[in-house]
């Protein structure tokens, strides 16, 4: 290694030499890269020193693909090695594969702390977060891929769009039929009912719960299980108003509503908060028939 | 180019308020903002909200608790009316369908939290910040806001005046992270920075990894003084590993922290006889580390924070998703053990310069939100103080900026408030490497907004293909570099010669900075190019930190000086301001506001 660089070292002053009688910008500039060059290679080779050296490492097989980039535009898996320690996430393996290996290597991520809901991914054939997916529970080589039934735009990155449409095609947001009027007053709700919707408020529209449902693969149109939570979330707060709670149960009853889920429970299963989105939707479509019952 | 009247840029809390109040103006309002707002930090707020709304509490009682809590570094304006505010706000809130933990007879609850004299905290499980976020986001779309969602705005579109006071605001100019394209947003009224805080600076950090100061760096940049930025909140009760926060809702429902001869330290060993646990974060974090330091930590690292006995249906009601955070990021089962803890970086109280109505020197431009410095907190912010603030400040820049009609500002901004220039070290180099490049907007000759932000587009374009076109060092080993040694030598405890080693490591960074690149040549979603585009404001951030840092000598709330262990308020009771002044940095200082509708004398600070 430090031979390597002593004679890349002798290069760089031949090659400047040469330059200087030329242009001294120029020159500035090869040299900087002959040196980021090296820098690279040497993070690299440390790297690949670490994971010598550590007694643990785990492999990860990712999916990349770039529609742009020659080499990437057919999809591939590529192979790192990275270091393990306990605790480590399959977040904190991609990053380690970005910063150590490949910066080109591509996954949203941002709180770590599975809040943001921006790391849904496929990993071992199941939709997870993976900041919250431990490595050590994981069989390996850990096989990690882009969100199904979503179209990818890059490596991990899938196009969310569709995602965001159903979401707000369920009018999701708070709508009382009145306020209170005094000074400071807030609306009254009994802690029963805080926690009838507790669980469908923890939604953090990671989607993967669209990614695991079949319907939903099926038909596009279907609001899916994130979307029909939403709904819940309102409809069984006892802040709206019964007119508002008609309203909303004719918007889950449509079509592509309700009564497309077929109760697998694959949604329920993959969430990463645990909201029991299946009883969520068997809810409303009982809710729906007394409503219709109602007015027949 | 787009042209909207308002334009907010980031979508977390405080973004989302301003945005709606914008709107409730009839402005033209646009949110330009690199995550989804949905995936915004705001989300990770654990504790509550503090606004006095029982009848025995009042807003006079939350501004002298915060101006307490601020070491008397708090301008009383500022304090004021975010405690006369908050109320509304909070109510507000509600109002939007917040869903809120509710007592029996169905009004919101209420806590206690650190550093308050009457249970003032509301909150929404240990998930507060994720209802918040999310109630707001939901008002965004009922009323149709245009969100420009992942584009990572570059730089601000800014006159070039030479006095900074002369400047104005006409835009931004961002990066379609889907599909490469750089276009320029012009605002006709104002542009709002709420893009978060600067957690990216340190390595043990409770923030997100999109936190990198882009808020900060930016107003600095163009000219607006960065106010206090050595004021640096530690949280005490982090997780050693990862650096996720345990909301002090644990100590507040009465969490005890142990060391490892199990004593609870905070009583016995004198760090706050009164409030215990219950001190403000800067006196419990210094006690954590004091214990640690004294060979009491446990693994030499950290301290235990046990609830168990709370009981497992109190734990579950109230905290039960700090039990999750335990056993998914520490393998802890907080019903069974305690959970290990430590300080880590948490919040910043300095920002952008700002008045009670979010502006700046510069005309046209706000600054809300963790980003701004009105100054609320001072030296140190009171637990539940951050989320209410967003609302109060959010919601009053986004009105400012709209036209709608307020009362004139009481704080002063930009370099006509100072009254005392400061002095650095002569050895110690800041600010840019190379000055030419320093100019706040390309074309001298531009005069007219349109032009103004056209310039900057044609200005970002080139800084574009430069990243992407030439070959360099990856920006990653510059950001892993400013990130320990600030995490070494600007942490809790501060000493000169670590201060100044920063500086120098930080000025390294920068000139190493000089020669980095982007390797991957894509233009769809290329987090290469953002990440390296971010570490540069991480490195104005940063610096930033430091140099306020060394230049106070005194130890005040959060920031600890070794040489100088008392407040010193005869020769320090004024805001630190560091100007960019085009690449060549300046420090100087304006003095505190301590009175207002009330008048706050500075009283020891104990607990």
């Amino acid at each position: 290694m430090s031979t390597q660089i002593e004679q890349e070292q002798a290069e760089e002053q031949a090659e400047a030499d040469a330059a200087a009688e030329t242009e001294e910008s120029h020159q500035e500039r090869r040299l900087s890269e002959k040196k980021a060059r090296a820098e690279a290679r040497e993070r690299e080779e440390q790297a690949r020193e670490e994971v010598r050296e550590a007694e643990d490492t785990v492999e990860i097989k990712v999916f990349r693909y770039d529609p742009e980039v020659e080499g990437k535009d057919e999809p591939r898996f590529d192979d790192f090695h990275v270091p393990f320690f306990k605790g480590m996430t399959v977040l904190d393996a991609l990053m380690y594969a970005r910063d150590h290996y490949d910066s080109s290597l591509t996954f949203r991520h941002s709180c770590r702390q599975a809040v943001c809901g921006s790391d849904a991914l496929f990993v071992n054939g199941q939709q997870r977060l993976g900041c919250k997916t431990q490595m050590a529970d994981l069989e390996g080589p850990v096989r990690i891929e882009p969100l199904p039934h979503q179209d990818v735009v890059k490596d991990l990155v899938v196009d969310m769009e569709h995602f965001y449409e159903q979401m707000h095609a369920v009018e999701p947001y708070f709508q009382p039929d009145e306020l209170p009027e005094g000074e400071l007053e807030e609306q009254r709700q009994s802690p029963e009912n805080r926690e009838k919707v507790k669980m469908s408020t923890r939604c953090i529209w990671c989607g993967a719960c669209m990614s695991s449902c079949n319907i939903a693969a099926g038909d596009n149109e279907y609001l899916g299980p994130a979307a029909i939570n939403k709904a819940y979330r309102f409809a069984m707060d006892e802040r709206e108003g019964e007119i508002k709670k008609e309203d909303r149960l004719e918007i889950i009853e449509q079509e592509h509503g309700v009564w497309r889920c077929q109760t697998q429970f694959s949604c329920t299963e993959v969430c990463p908060k645990d909201i029991p989105l299946t009883e969520h939707i068997q809810e409303l479509k009982r809710e729906a028939v007394k409503s219709n019952l109602k007015f027949w | 180019m787009h042209e909207h009247d308002v334009l907010v840029v980031g979508a977390g809390g405080a973004g989302l308020r301003a945005a709606i109040a914008a709107h409730e103006e009839g402005a033209d309002v646009a949110m330009v903002t690199k995550l989804h707002p949905v995936r915004s930090h705001t989300g990770a707020a654990e504790g509550g909200i503090n606004a006095a709304l029982h009848p025995e509490d009042s807003w006079e009682l939350h501004a002298y608790d915060t101006m307490k809590g601020s070491d008397y570094l708090g301008d009383a304006p500022a304090v004021e009316t975010f405690a006369q505010d908050a109320r509304d706000e909070v109510i507000q809130l509600e109002h939007w369908g917040m869903p809120f933990s509710r007592e029996e007879d169905g009004t919101v609850s209420q806590r206690p939290f650190g550093g308050l004299s009457h249970p003032r905290t509301t909150y929404a499980g240990a998930e507060t910040g994720h209802h918040l976020l999310h109630t707001m986001y939901e008002q965004v779309v009922k009323r149709g806001i245009t969100v420009y969602e992942e584009w990572y705005v570059l730089d601000l579109a800014v006159s070039d005046h030479d006095d900074v006071e002369d400047r104005e605001c006409h835009g931004v100019v961002a990066y379609d992270i889907a599909s490469g394209e750089i276009e320029g947003f012009r605002a006709n009224d104002g542009v709002i920075l709420a893009t978060g805080g600067p957690g990216q600076v340190f390595d043990h950090t409770t923030n997100a990894v999109a936190n990198t100061g882009d808020g900060y760096a930016m107003a600095y940049r163009a000219g607006v003084p960065l106010e206090d930025m050595e004021f640096v909140q530690f949280h005490p009760t982090t997780l050693p590993s990862t650096g996720v926060l345990i909301s002090e809702g644990v100590r507040g429902e009465g969490g005890i922290l142990y060391n490892e001869d199990e004593e609870r330290f905070m009583f016995e060993h004198g760090y706050a006889n009164n409030e215990g646990e219950l001190a403000s974060r800067d006196v419990v974090s210094r006690a954590e580390l004091t214990e640690v330091n004294a060979g009491r930590g446990i693994e030499d690292e950290y301290v235990h924070l046990d609830m168990r006995h709370l009981g497992e249906e109190r734990i579950l009601d109230r905290l039960e998703n700090i039990l999750h955070l335990a056993e998914d990021f520490e393998g802890v089962d907080g019903l069974d053990e305690p959970m290990p803890v430590k300080p880590g970086q948490h919040y910043q109280m300095g920002g952008v310069e700002c008045d009670e109505n979010g502006h700046t020197c510069v005309d046209g431009l706000y600054a809300a939100g963790e980003t701004a410095c009105v100054s609320l907190h001072g030296a140190n912010r009171l637990g539940g103080n951050a989320l209410p603030e967003l609302l109060v400040y959010g919601a009053r820049a986004g009105k400012h900026a709209a036209g709608g009609d307020m009362k004139e500002a009481e704080i002063q901004t930009g370099p006509s408030a100072e009254s005392e220039a400061g002095d650095l070290d002569e050895s110690i180099q800041i600010g840019a490497v190379d000055t030419s490049d320093e100019s706040v907007a390309a074309d001298g000759a531009a005069v007219d907004a349109k032009s103004i932000v056209e310039s900057e587009v044609e200005r970002q374009r080139e800084r574009v293909e430069t990243l992407l076109e030439s070959e360099g060092i990856n920006h990653a080993h510059v950001r892993d570099d400013v990130q320990e040694t600030m995490t070494a030598n600007v942490n809790v405890f501060r000493r000169e010669e670590g201060l100044k080693q920063a500086l120098e490591d930080i000025r390294e960074a920068r000139e190493r900075y000089q020669h980095v690149a982007v390797s991957d040549p894509s233009r769809t979603y290329n987090t290469d190019l953002i990440h390296t585009i971010e570490t540069r404001n991480i490195l104005d951030v940063a610096e930033s930190i430091a140099v306020g840092a060394l230049a106070r000598e005194e130890f005040r709330g959060a920031h600890w000086r070794e040489q100088y262990q008392y407040r010193d308020d005869e020769n320090w009771l004024k805001h630190t301001l560091l100007a960019w002044n085009d690449g060549t940095p300046r420090l100087y200082y304006k003095p505190v506001l301590l009175e207002a509708e009330k008048e706050y004398e500075p009283k020891e600070r104990s607990y």
